[in-house]
């Protein structure tokens, strides 16, 4: 019995010590790293370790850094606008409009996400270059007469590939969502008197901004820490994305200890968007959360029914 | 004039008639109970008068006009559903005064008639709860003032009590009736339980097939079936193959096996035709003596206690089960015994297919 028991316990044990060696060592480890090198002094292009506050003070005292944090953020918040106005009606459109090949419309959408990355960022250089798709066609139907060179290696053509890239991230929550309100609490609110319109307002959107708050959080952090777009697309004007500074200071600049700063403030704004995120989700969603966390609210109800027949 | 009237309605999904040529007359005040099995289309038909679904042929009138092409919204009555469909980012107050703000009521009026629809059901107390923290039968109240505060003409309830247990499906099946006299609000009530049904219905209409088999006062239904189906599936009853031999006015004679006896009949028969007598299990008795009309006889096979009655299931010599209620403080007949049962002409009623 004892040993039997013993061998339960070290296998469950077995079991935990992958995953957790595995994030420990993988995901922990390395943050740890570059919290310390954050605190580390450049001496003479030699990493020396010294603690020190150097790196932050410089961050903050060099309009460049916040700048180009702050010139990511308003990126990021674009891209993640277009996002929520391209992947809300499209949603709302596949969870209740869309009756035959909705599942075949839902993978279109999907699908792109298993092409990779690179691909979908060069096919916008395609498309927008100088001999690329759309200046063909403009020229094609008269409607410039030379290619046109502002549309690609400019942030607006970041913003574009962005956009593209991460709507399907934007739309995946918010029809997850929709798709879970039950069709009878919108045939209850026509019921009370309210027209489709009201009753958009009223009880599909309130229901549906937990999804809104997870797609844009997960469209503005992921855009504000892309920088392959902004190297491909965004030439000489806008390749200054907050992570193009970190991966030049890594790479070229050879400064780590300043790279692994930046990184740091990065760091902390997304954990504490997440937080807010997920607040705000909580709190939006309310009884979907606490639902998830073991049903508390139907023990209660169980309890309050007791105490109502006692 | 009746409130509402449905006139030969008819609702396809596809190849499948859920609907099929309703016609339907309810007067002001009325408890009117739908009642079917699954898919026997009771359902829809409530979904058409609520105006979720828009019948393919035929007519909806309220107070004589036509409502068949309204939206939900412009119809003056309100539905309780199943699930309850209460809105869950919304406490019990903001859900019960729904209605009254798309309508465009007062503030003041609101909360004063909010306040008041809750009363009425006992959940005063809850008005600042979400409607996830309250039990079924709270939630269902909830739902039913929800829809009681707009004081429709017509209150519609889909299966309400379906996800309640026994007791409070109970006590809230009087209370339906209670409102429903009290307020004088006309009900079309949706259930697949007949229990529930002969207990609050003013009237009930059987459906089968997306047709009404049966329209009648409960008594009507349970008393006098019009078919096979009715019979069965309103309350207990033993249907005994029979065939008829002579009929005059709603007096049948006919014969079961080789036994001849004599019943009731809401329909005219030509001899020789097969049918099924029909006879409720608390109207069969043994037989004093030896002669008499309506005798058969069986052997007992089981005797079960369930409380209210004791049921002993006999069986005629060709198999056929007979099953009747054993007067309380006799003994009951050990199985193997041969009994001679007997039953009033009136009780025996027979039904076709």
């Amino acid at each position: 019995m004892a040993s039997a028991l013993a061998t339960r316990r070290l296998s469950r044990f077995a079991f935990a010590a992958l995953p957790i060696g595995w994030v420990g060592l993988l995901l922990l480890l390395p943050y740890l790293f570059l919290f310390a090198h954050s605190f580390f002094r450049l001496s003479n292009g030699q990493l020396t370790h010294q603690l020190t506050l150097e790196n932050y003070a410089r961050l903050f005292g060099t309009p460049l850094y916040p700048g180009t944090i702050v010139f990511s953020a308003g990126i990021a918040a674009r891209v993640t606008l277009l996002s929520l106005l391209l992947a809300y009606p499209l949603a709302y459109l596949l969870a209740f409009k869309v009756r035959r090949h909705k599942n075949l419309l839902y993978m279109a959408v999907i699908i792109p996400l298993w092409v990779s990355y690179l691909v979908r960022a060069y096919a916008w250089k395609i498309i927008l270059g100088q001999e690329g798709v759309l200046n063909g066609f403009l020229q094609g139907i008269g409607v410039i007469d030379a290619p046109l060179s502002v549309l690609l290696y400019s942030k607006w053509a970041v913003m574009i590939a962005l956009v593209h890239i991460y709507t399907p991230f934007t739309l995946m929550p918010i029809y997850a969502v929709l798709e879970s309100i039950a069709p009878s609490l919108k045939e209850a609110s026509q019921d009370l008197y309210a027209s489709r319109w009201r009753t958009f307002v009223h009880v599909v959107l309130p229901l549906s901004l937990p999804g809104v708050v997870a797609g844009c959080t997960f469209a503005f952090v992921l855009s504000m820490g892309d920088f392959i777009a902004p190297v491909l697309l965004g030439g000489n004007d806008s390749a200054l994305m907050v992570s193009n500074l970190v991966v030049s200071l890594f790479g070229v600049a050879y400064n780590w200890p300043l790279g692994a700063a930046v990184s740091v403030v990065m760091l902390l704004m997304t954990i504490t968007l997440l937080t807010i995120a997920r607040q705000v989700e909580d709190r939006l969603g309310g009884g979907a959360a606490e639902r998830r966390a073991g049903q508390p609210g139907d023990a209660q109800a169980g309890m309050g029914r007791g105490a109502l027949h006692a | 004039m009746s409130l509402l009237e449905l006139r030969s309605v008819t609702k396809r999904f596809g190849d499948f008639v859920a609907v099929d040529q309703i016609s339907l007359d309810v007067a002001a005040g009325e408890f009117l109970t739908l009642l079917g099995a699954s898919g026997s289309g009771k359902t829809t038909t409530l979904r058409m008068v609520a105006g979720f679904e828009h019948p393919d042929s035929g007519t909806i009138l309220m107070d004589g006009a036509d409502i068949t092409g309204l939206p939900p919204y412009r119809r003056d009555l309100n539905t309780v559903f199943q699930q309850y469909a209460l809105f869950p980012h919304m406490n019990v107050r903001e859900n019960v005064g729904y209605g009254l703000r798309m309508r465009k009521v007062g503030r003041s009026e609101i909360r004063e008639r909010v306040t008041r629809a809750l009363e009425m059901v006992q959940l005063g107390h809850l008005a600042d709860r979400p409607p996830r923290k309250l039990s079924g039968g709270q939630q269902q109240r909830v739902a039913l003032a929800r829809a009681l505060v707009n004081r429709p003409r017509v209150l519609l309830l889909d299966e309400p009590l379906g996800a309640l247990d026994l007791k409070l499906r109970k006590e809230m099946q009087l209370e339906l009736k209670h409102l429903n006299r009290q307020l004088g609000i006309t009900f079309i009530y949706v259930t697949h339980d007949q229990e529930e049904a002969l207990t609050m219905s003013d009237r009930i209409a059987l459906m089968q097939n997306g047709r009404i088999v049966q329209l009648g006062q409960p008594r009507v239904l349970y008393d006098r079936p019009a078919s096979r189906y009715v019979a069965d599936f309103i309350g207990e009853t033993n249907l005994l193959p029979a065939t008829v031999t002579a009929q005059r006015g709603d007096d049948l004679t006919l014969t079961i096996g080789n036994v001849a006896a004599t019943a009731t009949t809401g329909r005219s028969w030509v001899p020789g035709t097969p049918g099924w007598l029909a006879v409720r299990p608390e109207h069969l008795r043994v037989a004093s003596g030896t002669a008499g009309p309506n005798r058969l006889t069986v052997t007992a096979r089981e005797t079960i206690f369930t409380g209210q009655v004791t049921r002993v299931y006999t069986a005629l010599a060709d198999g056929t089960a007979v099953v009747m209620h054993w007067p309380a403080g006799a003994t009951p007949p050990e199985p193997g015994m041969a009994l001679t049962v007997t039953w009033e002409p009136a009780h025996g009623v027979c039904v076709g297919d």
